[in-house]
């Protein structure tokens, strides 16, 4: 046993470790918001338990080679460091090994490709006919999100955050705008990347309320760190009465403040964001219109709270360095009347 | 190499001294800067290439330290945004393309002819124009970083973000031009080694007696050769389209940001095989030096080195899973990625197999090649999850694949590496590495390596992203990333280790004698370091193991070392037939020659030229391309390559 821990002793926590973390992971899973071993809805679940599964294969297969590998050299080790008194032979057959590994392995690998199959089957389509379609466009650094319906007046544009029914499946059409980006939400479905020139379909399916996390992960530029969309699931009352208050348009600001800054805001936001009821028609940046019911500002970079939102708007470049909004140079007092403007925008 | 067909019939001598000393006449290099530029001796090009390449190792190396430290906190702000961006770009950029293949390049450069019983390479000055090329091309792309313009778009260099609308510095046209640059060097080299490999074996080396190093570096050298034009068109387009407005990924225009990722792929993932066969060959040959027994399951294992390959043609999508493509389709090349896994288990359970019926010998060489087959069943198993399609569609760009790419590149690649210096360092230097220092340094490079990333596993299926410069607090990373950060800064220290042990050992270190390690095969019949001329006879191989035969007794055929032919007409080595290595005719080889460093040089100013657009030096170093190209390949009568050299 000395010779053992002599040898490969510090090798046996790195493993217990990896062992250790994982069945530890089941335990905090539910507070960690991107975490995909677990997962909620009918798209996630096959994948989920499909995860599992090949990782529980996985910790086998390198317990039982590390073992193998650590007390082959523990038993077989030679008697001396003399590399030249150890004697050379063609000792044992040895191919039995390389049947018997090679074939079980080759079982296990096959199981696995059956189990993938069977999966990618389940997650194929979606359950039943998705009720919401919502079109989602990647661009430098936020995400936009267009709600399809039949009836013109009921399509609305929002931004990063991506509000859906619980317990219906959503098909969701990924744009891309101008580099390529890659739509996920890890507790509801793996990810699809948005590419310019071509449209792609998904669907994805909540089956408890919750807000779920969506960082973008493919590679987009300076600021592929701060681009994250949250899909809210309401439940569908909820989130009939969402949709009912996104089409409405902003109501007139009633204090001095709020009438001051959204002079200045058509003045100096008008170009590139959109506040329906207002001059402001840009479609550059995000839309504003309800800006007060999403918990983030800058695709999830920041809370948004009114200090916040003041500091956003004076120096968008200090918090999100690259970010497409330019620093509008604005002074403290139409900092101040923007934000109270802003403020209003429920 | 010239082929000629003698008359002469070259004598079998046993060698005298005189023999030695006219041979080394022949043979040696001169010394200083002439020497330095001319040489084309195979073993001089070997340690180039190996020093250039752990030059950049150490390059690639700090970078990941710069990023690592950003990474340990959350919301750290060390490095700006693009600033990371271009770390994480070089060093992928570096380790993939200017480490892990140019080291393994290095120590088949050196070995092979030794390893084959041959006097050098093929094509030596071949040989030395691939070394020149690559460190030129490594300087022209790190030059580009030293101005603040390099690549920041990955190793991956996605369009549409590489094109010139979204990346308008210089950035992409330093990291395409260079590209295309070394795609020169990976050619010339790899069809050195083919044809090195079909024509200079000395006679007897029959193909099911070529060491599985050989067969590793044969089988990536092959790869190399069909997938690296892929590349280097992908990457020309990509400069058409930043500098003449051609369409190719254009996607107004209707190019397709998808084509940049097939061309990519299909060229970048047989790479990742042709960085670890080699390396998997170096384990083959070395574990059995150290287990005292022949290598189980020789044949197996050389069958699945080319079986790898050939399935390794067929999984590029698997880096495209989440593009949108059918499922259909894409179901196709999950089975192939899970496949893929069989013929690695035939090397794993080979190696296991010849430990257990073996006598182990426990040094710092056996280590890490032993150490390496668990590193290569981690990286292999996350490589197998990944293969799956929908849990890859979780798994892909998060930090569980940033996990398994290292397990697969250090633990395949740097692991075997080191093992490998380690192993041959006495062969080339003629001295020991300290054994003492090389525990310390094994087990400090393996546990700060498995400290730093088997934590990224869980990293990922945490959710953390690749590729992004910093990270909220809340998500259960920081923890991890602190592991990770400090295991990094634990596994430079053990590369530290190993630096000290050469720089020690060199001089210090204990003489080693041809043959340290009682080693099986032919490299280990030579001095140590080997005289110019490699063998003073060329051998005659009678086995797989010549140094090994009296002991195996596997049958009455004995290798000849000390008598056979002799060759003294100058350079010269033996041609043979391509299967069975029978003796087919005298090859004559060149003299040093200035021309490779020349035509590198010419080329060199050519991708200058190109990329800042300086047409009239492009059309002066297009001229001085084919000027060196003419010297180059100028008749010479000591080749054979003019009328009255034969026998007229």
């Amino acid at each position: 046993m000395r010779r053992t821990e002599r040898l490969f002793g510090k090798n046996c926590p790195a493993v217990l470790a990896i062992l250790w973390g994982v069945t530890q992971s089941h335990y905090v899973l539910a507070d960690l918001p991107a975490s995909y071993l677990h997962g909620n809805g009918s798209k996630a679940y096959p994948v989920v338990s499909l995860t599992w599964g090949l990782l529980a294969i996985s910790i086998a297969v390198t317990v039982i080679v590390c073992a193998l590998l650590v007390l082959g050299i523990v038993a077989r080790r030679a008697r001396t460091d003399e590399i030249a008194s150890t004697p050379v032979g063609r000792s044992g057959g040895g191919m039995p090994w390389l049947v018997w590994g090679t074939g079980i392995s080759t079982v296990a690998l096959f199981g696995s490709l059956v189990w993938t199959v069977a999966v990618l089957a389940d997650i194929n389509g979606p359950p039943s006919k998705p009720t919401v379609t919502i079109e989602v466009t990647g661009q430098q650094w936020w995400w936009k999100a267009r709600y399809l319906s039949d009836d013109a007046s009921r399509t609305i544009t929002t931004a990063n955050e991506i509000h859906i029914p619980v317990g219906q499946p959503i098909r969701i059409k990924l744009i891309g705008a101008d580099v390529i980006h890659s739509f996920w939400v890890p507790a509801l479905t793996g990810k699809t990347d948005t590419i310019p020139g071509q449209t792609n379909t998904m669907w994805l399916e909540a089956d408890k309320p919750g807000i779920y996390r969506g960082p973008c992960t493919e590679y987009c530029g300076a600021q592929h760190a701060h681009m994250t969309a949250f899909v809210v699931a309401d439940p569908p009352d909820a989130f009939k009465n969402w949709w009912d208050a996104q089409i409405t348009s902003a109501s007139a600001p009633t204090s001095d403040d709020g009438m001051r800054g959204q002079g200045a805001f058509v003045f100096h936001c008008g170009a590139c964001h959109t506040v329906r009821g207002t001059e402001a028609g840009g479609t550059t940046g995000p839309e504003l219109t309800h800006l007060m019911t999403r918990q983030t500002i800058a695709a999830g970079t920041l809370d948004n709270t009114p200090s916040n939102l003041a500091g956003w708007i004076s120096n968008p470049q200090a918090l999100k360095p690259g970010t497409t909004m330019p620093a509008p140079g604005l002074s403290g007092r139409e900092v101040t009347d923007i934000t109270a403007y802003l403020e209003t925008l429920r | 190499m010239t082929l000629v067909d003698i008359e002469r019939r070259p004598e079998i001598a046993r060698v005298s001294e005189t023999d030695r000393a006219k041979l080394k006449t022949i043979w040696e290099t001169r010394p200083g800067l002439a020497g330095f530029l001319s040489s084309v001796d195979h073993k001089d090009v070997g340690i180039r290439y190996i020093v250039t390449a752990f030059v950049f190792l150490i390059l690639g190396g700090v970078e990941a330290l710069i990023m690592r430290v950003q990474l340990a906190k959350p919301e750290q702000s060390l490095l700006t945004p693009e600033q990371y961006n271009q770390l994480f770009s070089m060093h992928g950029m570096t380790m993939i393309f200017l480490y892990a293949l140019p080291v393994l390049s290095g120590f088949s450069n050196y070995l092979w002819p030794l390893l084959l019983g041959a006097r050098d390479m093929a094509f030596p000055r071949l040989n030395a124009f691939s070394y020149w090329i690559y460190v030129f091309a490594g300087i022209f792309m790190y030059a580009g970083f030293a101005i603040g313009a390099g690549p920041n778009d990955g190793w991956f260099n996605y369009v549409p973000y590489a094109s010139r609308q979204y990346n308008p510095g210089m950035n992409m046209d330093f990291y395409a031009l260079g590209m295309i640059f070394l795609g020169i060097s990976t050619s010339v080299g790899a069809a050195n080694f083919i044809v090195t490999l079909v024509r200079t074996r000395a006679p007897g080396m029959s193909l099911n007696r070529l060491p599985i190093l050989i067969w590793g570096t044969l089988t990536a050298s092959a790869a190399n050769i069909l997938v690296v034009p892929a590349v280097s068109l992908a990457f020309f387009l990509l400069w058409m389209d930043r500098q003449f407005g051609t369409h190719f990924f254009d996607v107004s225009q209707g190019g397709q940001p998808l084509l940049w990722q097939h061309l990519f792929w299909i060229f970048g993932h047989p790479w990742v095989y042709a960085v670890v066969l080699p390396a998997m060959g170096m384990v083959s040959d070395g574990l059995p030096a150290f287990c005292r027994r022949p290598l189980v399951g020789y044949t197996p294992v050389a069958l699945s080195t080319v079986a790898t390959m050939v399935l390794g043609f067929g999984v590029w999508v698997h880096h495209m899973f989440a593009t949108g493509m059918p499922n259909l389709a894409l179901s196709f090349f999950s089975g192939a990625s899970i496949v893929i896994a069989v013929p690695s288990a035939v090397a794993v359970f080979a190696w296991l197999a010849t430990i257990w019926n073996g006598r182990p010998v426990i040094t710092t060489a056996f280590l890490f090649f032993a150490s390496m087959i668990a590193l290569f069943v981690i990286g292999g198993v996350s490589g197998f999850m990944t293969g799956s399609l929908p849990v890859d569609w979780q798994l892909t760009d998060t930090y569980f694949v940033v996990a398994h790419l290292h397990y697969v590149l250090i633990g395949i690649n740097v692991f075997p590496v080191v093992g490998a210096l380690y192993f041959w360092f006495p062969k080339f230097t003629g001295r020991m590495l300290d054994e003492r220092l090389g525990r310390w340094n094994f087990w400090t490079m393996f546990l700060g390596f498995n400290i730093g990333f088997l934590p990224m596993h869980l990293t990922g299926l945490w959710g953390m992203p690749r590729r992004v410069y910093t990270y909220p607090e809340g998500m259960g990373w920081d923890w991890l990333n602190m592991i990770s950060s400090v295991g990094s800064f634990l596994f430079a220290f053990g590369v530290l280790l190993l630096l000290i042990n050469l720089a020690v050992s060199l001089r210090r270190g204990k003489v080693a004698g041809p043959n340290p390690w009682d080693a099986p095969t032919l490299e280990w019949a030579v001095p140590s370091p080997p005289p110019p001329y490699n063998f003073d006879v060329i051998p005659h191989v009678a086995s797989r193991h010549p140094l090994w035969e009296d002991r195996l007794q596997e049958s009455e055929a004995r290798t000849s070392l000390t008598e056979g032919y002799l060759l003294d007409h100058g350079r010269e080595t033996i041609g043979t037939t391509p299967l069975d290595g029978d003796i087919d005719l005298i090859l004559k080889m060149p003299e040093d020659s200035y021309a490779p460093f020349m035509l590198s040089v010419a080329i060199s100013a050519f991708f200058l030229a190109l990329l800042l657009h300086w047409w009239w030096l492009a059309a002066a170093a297009g001229v001085a391309t084919i000027g060196a190209i003419a010297i180059w390949l100028w008749p010479e009568h000591d080749l054979g390559q003019t009328a009255d050299a034969g026998h007229d």
